[in-house]
């Protein structure tokens, strides 16, 4: 496990946290660099279906963060985000999803620390959990000569 | 073909599984699941059912599987690189505890993957399956195989046919192919002599419902018939008669990419889902349901034996048992025959 | 039931509705849709506790739509299949009748849907003990274990998608797996997509399923996939006290409250 390097999806909104993790650059901050960005316009916007795909795409985490309650740039779109989160993180750990690996946060755009921070604890978390191969397993498994189960 | 007949007791059927095995071929057989019986591979004789009249899904997927890959193909710098098909990769297979319909919708399956273009992949899978049928001494409302060309002890399709000679009594083995003939050759110590003349008496009674010749010839007058829409009313449009049959063929063409690789796979298809004819530019041909069901029943009992010469249905009864509106083929096969034009 | 039979003919004679939904019966002991057009129709109507498909997704269907107004016989699951589906505007009072049936399978005729809701509001959603008892076991299980059982309950399904086209509340003309640009589900049966369409499935009927059991009853290889939406019935209860359809209002999915929990978000 010494060698492994976790790869962390995280679906981030275009006003707070991109904005943050922007600040985090700006201020010098040094933190873990196992992390790809994917901005949104808001975390309302972010589909579960893509936090599915960077697992089946070989994600061993992913992160998802938006503005604070009450800050959203939309007025709501992060507390509509929230219950849908809510709902799906619910189902996906009654479905043995590692749930674990799933990390939501909120980051304003002047929390540049907080970002780093997340980040690293983040990387470590998935760190000591290891590579997610069960999903892995699923994604990658060709298709079996008999698929009747 | 090759018939000669053979007994086999009760007790020798599981050392003749075992034989099987040994012979390092998978088997898959009769399994429950959820209160569901379907063919799953199984290593173990005491997990078969014995007690079905018929399995929820049909046996096709050994030779049809309901996802299988054609080919692997990788992007580099090169340009593309294929990786066909691997005939090595198919696995010598046995099917254990098939009916006649089914065994009888793998020889229909053929007919269909062998029309104008010999299909590598299902032929070389055909090639490798031992089909070992068993007859049947019950049926149920749903089964018409009698009316579909087959009967309840059909020897059609199979390599190795075997009739229970009463209840708890021992078994007539009748062989028919020369796989069938290899099944004996490596268990000959478990089969003797046959003095059984007559296995009809043992066979469940399945009577003749209608005649499908003269249902080729009326479906022929009444393709625009108000039968379809008053028959189809209460289809909801699913794909679980396509995908229990033991004859339907329709396949559809997908890419699973990652990236620059991935692999190219056919999985089953239904022509009643409406997706199954839509065009690109939004325009479906048939756009209503009641036009999906007339392309099923057409498709079965006038364009198949038209072409093929072989019908597309073995009387099985799946897709009515299976059917969650009650869709019932054999009802509504009668009633068409009194549908006018 | 010859009080529907009656309500029923006499709709049809007057021309109040073009047809009635019922139930007839079907075969091998099995009862099933039946669609009476015609005054005499209505002697084939039957009812009794074996009719447990949901009729509310006959209604959306085009075939049926394009006959004109429909009146439908709705048991209690069916009622607020209505409901939702009045609320997503897809029937109305100008096009639906409703023909209620009560638990004590007697005939109550609403005059609108709103009466209908008031009728329907007198009584919760609720998870039967049996179904709170297997949801509780895997609750209890350890997350692998959830896993192993639901790749192993998921892995049969060859995606027929009776459990979509049995269910009132799947009517889009174009569900989110038969989209190719983007591909967000595959189209071929195998472990990944199969996992991906059951959690996609119980996502969308979140807030919405009015636990008919009508997927379940449909699937032909007696997948338990309504325990997912059943899961999501149970959690919309414990997090956000519950839901029933409405008419008019919001709807569990569509709406939030300041103080929905958030321990989870950091």
């Amino acid at each position: 496990m010494a060698d492994f390097e976790p790869k962390i999806v995280a679906f981030v909104c275009n006003w707070c946290t991109y904005a943050g993790a922007d600040l985090t650059g700006t201020s010098r901050i040094k933190y873990a660099s196992n992390v790809r960005i994917v901005r949104f316009p808001c975390t309302g916007r972010i589909d579960y279906m893509l936090l599915l795909k960077a697992f089946a795409e070989g994600a061993d985490g992913i992160m998802v963060s938006g503005c604070h309650p009450n800050d959203c740039h939309y007025t709501s779109g992060n507390f509509h985000a929230r219950r849908r989160w809510i709902m799906f993180r619910s189902l996906c750990d009654f479905m043995g999803i590692d749930t674990r690996r799933i990390k939501f946060s909120w980051v304003s755009a002047a929390e540049g620390a907080k970002w780093a921070e997340i980040v690293n604890t983040t990387v470590a978390s998935i760190r000591e959990l290891g590579p997610y191969n069960e999903y892995k397993l699923l994604a990658n498994k060709p298709v079996k000569e008999v698929t009747n189960g | 073909m090759i018939i000669d007949k053979w007994l086999i007791s009760k007790d020798s059927l599981e050392k003749l599984f075992n034989v099987l095995k040994k012979d390092s071929k998978k088997i898959y057989a009769p399994v429950g699941r959820n209160g569901k019986i379907s063919f799953r591979e199984t290593d173990r004789f005491g997990e078969i059912d014995t007690g079905y009249i018929q399995t929820a899904q049909s046996s096709k997927e050994v030779v049809f599987p309901r996802t299988e890959k054609i080919l692997d193909y990788n992007k580099n710098k090169d340009g593309v690189s294929v990786k066909g098909f691997d005939p090595g990769s198919i696995p010598e297979v046995v099917l254990w505890g098939v009916r006649p319909c089914d065994a009888m919708g793998i020889w229909k399956l053929s007919a269909i993957f062998n029309w104008d273009f010999k299909d590598e992949i299902f032929n070389t899978r055909l090639s490798r399956v031992t089909v070992v049928g068993f007859s049947c001494a019950r049926a149920d409302e749903y089964c018409f195989c009698t009316s579909a060309g087959g009967g309840p002890g059909n020897t059609e399709g199979s390599d190795i046919l075997l009739t229970q000679l009463g209840e708890n009594g021992d078994y007539l083995a009748e062989i028919l192919t020369e796989k069938g003939s290899a099944i004996v050759t490596i268990a000959s110590e478990l089969f003797r002599e046959n003095t059984v003349l007559n296995k009809e008496q043992f066979l469940a009674d399945v009577p003749v419902r209608f005649d499908r010749e003269e249902l080729r010839v009326k479906l022929e007058k009444i393709f625009e018939s108000g039968c379809w829409t008053k028959q189809s009313l209460r289809c909801l449009g699913c794909g679980a008669c396509a995908y229990v049959c033991p004859t339907c063929a329709c396949f559809d063409i997908q890419d699973e990419a990652h990236g620059g690789s991935g692999m190219r796979v056919r999985c089953w298809d239904s022509c009643g889902f409406s997706l199954f004819t839509l065009h690109t530019s939004g325009h479906n041909p048939r756009e209503v349901q009641s036009q999906r069901w007339r392309q099923r029943i057409m498709h079965k009992f006038s364009y198949m034996p038209d072409r093929l010469s072989v019908y597309g249905c073995t009387g099985c009864g799946r897709c009515s048992r299976a059917c969650p509106a009650d869709m019932n083929m054999l009802e509504h096969l009668i009633s068409i025959q009194e549908a006018e034009a | 039931m010859d009080d529907l039979r009656k309500r029923a003919r006499e709709l049809l004679e007057i021309r109040a509705v073009n047809v009635v939904i019922g139930y007839e019966q079907g075969t091998s002991g099995r009862k099933r849709a039946f669609f009476a057009e015609k005054p005499e129709d209505a002697e084939k109507l039957v009812f009794d506790s074996t009719c447990i498909q949901n009729l509310a997704s006959y209604v959306t269907k085009r075939e049926i739509r394009d006959k004109g107004k429909i009146a439908i016989t709705a048991t209690l699951p069916v009622m607020r299949s209505i409901i939702q589906l009045a609320s997503e505007h897809q029937v109305d009072d100008n096009n639906l009748l409703v023909l209620g049936i009560t638990s004590e399978s007697r005939l109550i005729e609403f005059s609108n849907l709103a009466e209908m809701e008031t009728f329907v509001h007198q009584y919760q959603i609720e998870i039967d003990a049996r179904h709170r008892e297997k949801l509780e076991k895997l609750e209890k299980m350890t997350p692998a274990e959830r896993w192993k059982f639901w790749i192993d309950e998921l892995t049969p399904c060859f995606k027929c998608y009776a459990c979509r086209a049995a269910c009132p509340m799947c009517y889009c003309q174009r569900c989110t797996v038969d989209f190719n640009q983007p591909q967000w589900i595959p189209v071929p049966s195998h472990q990944l997509g199969n996992l991906e369409w059951h959690i996609m499935r119980a996502v969308h009927l979140a807030g919405r399923c009015v636990d008919c059991d009508a997927c379940y009853n449909a699937c032909p290889l007696g997948i338990p996939l309504n325990l997912l939406t059943k899961k999501m019935v149970e959690d919309a209860k414990s997090h956000f006290g519950g839901y029933q359809p409405v008419l008019n209002g919001e709807h569990l999915m569509s709406t939030y409250k300041p103080d929905d929990k958030d321990n989870f978000i950091e």
